[in-house]
């Protein structure tokens, strides 16, 4: 169970390789012995992560698999996952992928891989999870979206778009579990160093995966709604929203 | 209103107002339907709630049932030439006051607000300013409804081991439905009580020791944010009951008078930050100045002197939604400086605290997982807020060290690998539990989080749950 103090005891990871979760992971083991469920479409690349997370303290670490994009499996992944290993305080909706705009401007099958991993699978896990969520009554979903789906731009339309889409579920999907002991939590970062954003020129007020996850892990304590990395983003793009289409086009992050 | 035995979706917390979780309420009226539902509960168990005072998550399932005591009101017998009185477990101790003390009888032990459950005080075991017992100490017989066993009626002395299971068992023995308590004869409703100012804990402390035997009921007041030479000043109070000859001419005509009012109430919301340093600051200090330096034989009424906050109702809502924590840990005498290096730890970090309650033990409780044992035991509220968790990690591990505990009814936030230390009879008690349940059927998100029963870390027993 989560504490009053927000300490957590259980995590599931979809998305069990994402640089982000795996800190926020991190952050949680070295403050409780939690169990821990990492969750990826190949299991073993989570192995290190997992022998790092026993070190730091995590009672006991376990990758299984999970697809996103195998729509099918989804229910029954929830069912097996919740009866092997009990309730979980907190489910980190962590996968996605970035994709490459270029290919996916001209190619269908490329612009679905996107919309599909980052919309469609996770709304196609998200109801079965959080069935399940309401049947033990407690606990935190926490969706990792993006500053992109705020305003979408040139350069990224396609994952903007689809985190467009997801973030506005997890809205509606939020405000459906009001109370029902569950908490949803939305956490919008800006440009993250990651291995997804390897290569790519950072973006201002760019962050680390170890300050989002520090933000993640205060959001759950305080049960914070929506969570922007780094706060100030919340302005920016709040500016940014109004922006006219014609300015907004020419701005050199278009 | 709901109707007997009704069931509604709710969300519970304790009296600190954090971790909220939802649970299904059965509000039942007679016992076939609290037999029922314990023994043949919702796949993610059952467990008792009184009035909610417990500030933690001991009283709240996460998905499972919830059986409120809201419509276990009656008081069933009196003896007046035994002293004792049989309540139904969701009876309060106002309502047990208002109906004995006329009388001219009192409950041994009184904790600090009467709004508590005659099923909830048994089930935490909990104790007072009386430093002699606990109470359950003074429970003649009860009636507890077990998954094993259903109604059954327990004795102290003929069924030891499942009394004091049950008897602090933090409800997972059971449902608790009736009890029968022994009352100490009164003349008066009144306290007659000396109150002192101690410079700082250590002088407190000196002064507890040399006197608190003159004292039936005895309790220090700390200020946590005077620090330095100031650090723990504290006013000390203590009081007997008052006989008819301490009242004066006027009082004795309703010597036995109780009619303890609610003066005002707390709005529902106010913001987070309304209890900060400064605010606090000025009141401790506000209320360190007007008490008298010394003055004896006062005489008080029973909730002035035992129910202070019970004057404002959801009080505990002033500390805003982020809601707070209550620490009160208890370390044997010879560990005095876990007291002073807590005071130190709490002045340093400016924790916006109103006052702390220091308080002597001279008895062990004898629930096996009950929380008194003679030494020292200190309590604050504790608004939540970052830096405090870490803190109070720390603090466990010396109070583990001096051979003390944490008080469990007020826990929100204890790491479960530090139970077996502070509770060393944990697996008599587990043992004894077992015998009640076997079948793991009460459950609370206590449980869950401390694995009190040790049934394995409580979110892995989903997997049998799911298969029910």
């Amino acid at each position: 169970m989560k504490d009053a103090l927000g300490d957590v005891q259980s995590v599931l990871v979809l998305g069990g390789s994402s640089d982000i979760a795996l800190a926020t992971v991190r952050k949680i083991v070295g403050r409780r012995r939690a169990r821990v469920v990492l969750a990826a479409r190949k299991p073993q690349s989570c192995e290190a992560a997992a022998v790092e997370l026993r070190s730091l303290g995590a009672s006991e670490v376990h990758c299984i698999p999970f697809d996103a994009t195998d729509f099918g499996t989804h229910e029954i992944f929830v069912r097996s996952t919740f009866d092997r290993f009990g309730d979980f305080d907190v489910v980190l909706v962590a996968f996605g992928v970035l994709g490459d705009q270029a290919r996916a401007e001209r190619d269908p099958a490329a612009a679905l891989d996107i919309v599909q991993t980052n919309y469609t699978g996770t709304v196609s896990v998200t109801v079965p999870l959080v069935n399940r969520m309401r049947t033990q009554g407690h606990g935190t979903v926490v969706l990792l979206s993006s500053v992109a789906g705020e305003r979408v731009r040139r350069a990224n339309f396609v994952y903007g778009s689809s985190k467009a889409g997801i973030d506005g579920y997890y809205q509606g999907l939020a405000a459906s579990l009001a109370s029902s002991g569950v908490h949803v939590m939305i956490v919008r970062p800006g440009f993250v160093h990651t291995k997804m954003t390897e290569g790519r020129k950072a973006a201002p007020l760019s962050v680390s995966p170890d300050e989002v996850a520090d933000a993640v892990v205060g959001g759950i304590a305080r049960r914070r709604d929506v969570v922007w990395v780094p706060p100030a983003m919340r302005y920016v793009m709040m500016i940014l929203r109004h922006v006219p289409t014609a300015v907004f086009r020419r701005l050199p992050t278009s | 209103m709901a109707g007997p035995d009704s069931a509604g979706a709710e969300l519970l917390t304790g009296w600190g107002r954090t971790s909220p979780t939802l649970a299904t309420v059965h509000q039942p009226d007679d016992l076939e339907q609290i037999v029922s539902r314990v023994t043949a509960p919702s796949a993610r168990g059952v467990i008792a709630r009184g009035l909610g005072r417990s500030y933690g998550d001991a009283a709240q399932n996460a998905g499972g049932d919830v059986i409120s005591s809201r419509h276990l009101d009656s008081v069933l017998a009196i003896d007046v030439d035994k002293g004792t009185v049989t309540v139904e477990s969701g009876v309060s101790l106002d309502r047990l006051l208002r109906t004995v003390l006329p009388l001219g009888w009192f409950p041994m032990v009184i904790p600090g607000t009467s709004h508590v459950t005659i099923g909830g005080a048994i089930a935490s075991d909990i104790h007072g300013k009386f430093r002699h017992g606990s109470f359950a100490d003074y429970i003649d017989r009860m009636r507890v409804v077990t998954p094993a066993t259903g109604a059954r009626e327990l004795e102290p002395g003929a069924d030891a081991d499942p009394f004091w299971a049950t008897s602090g068992g933090m409800g997972l023995t059971g449902v608790i439905t009736e009890a029968t308590l022994q009352l100490q004869p009164v003349e008066t409703s009144r306290i007659v009580c000396d109150t002192e100012r101690a410079t700082d804990v250590d002088d407190c402390m000196d002064r507890m020791l040399a006197g608190d035997h003159e004292y039936r009921y005895s309790v220090a007041w700390i200020d946590c944010l005077a620090s330095g030479r100031q650090l723990g000043r504290s006013v000390l109070t203590r009081g007997n009951h008052a006989t008819l000859d301490d009242l004066s001419t006027h009082d004795r005509s309703a010597a036995r008078a109780y009619e303890p009012r609610t003066l005002v109430g707390s709005p529902p919301w106010l913001p987070n930050t309304l209890l900060n340093e400064l605010t606090v600051r000025a009141f401790n200090e506000m209320w360190f100045r007007k008490a008298p330096r010394a003055r004896r034989r006062h005489v008080e009424g029973i909730k002035q002197f035992f129910f202070p906050l019970d004057r404002v109702r959801n009080w505990n809502r002033i500390y805003g939604s982020r809601g707070f924590v209550q620490y009160q840990f208890v370390v044997p005498f010879g560990q005095e400086h876990v007291i002073r290096r807590a005071l130190e730890h709490f002045s340093a970090a400016r924790i916006p605290t109103f006052l702390a309650v220091l308080k002597r033990f001279e008895h062990d409780s004898r629930s096996l997982i009950g929380f008194p044992m003679p030494g020292w035991t200190l309590a604050l509220d504790i608004p939540t807020a970052p830096g405090i968790a870490g803190l109070l990690d720390r603090l466990d591990e010396m109070v583990v060290a001096a051979g003390g505990r944490v008080y469990l009814t007020k826990d929100a936030r204890l790491r479960p690998e530090l139970l077996q230390a502070m509770y060393p009879r944990l697996d008599d008690w587990r043992e004894q539990r077992a015998n009640l349940d076997p079948g793991n059927l009460m459950r609370s998100d206590m449980d869950r989080r401390l694995d009190l029963s040790g049934s394995g870390s409580g979110t892995r027993r989903g997997r049998t749950e799911h298969l029910q």
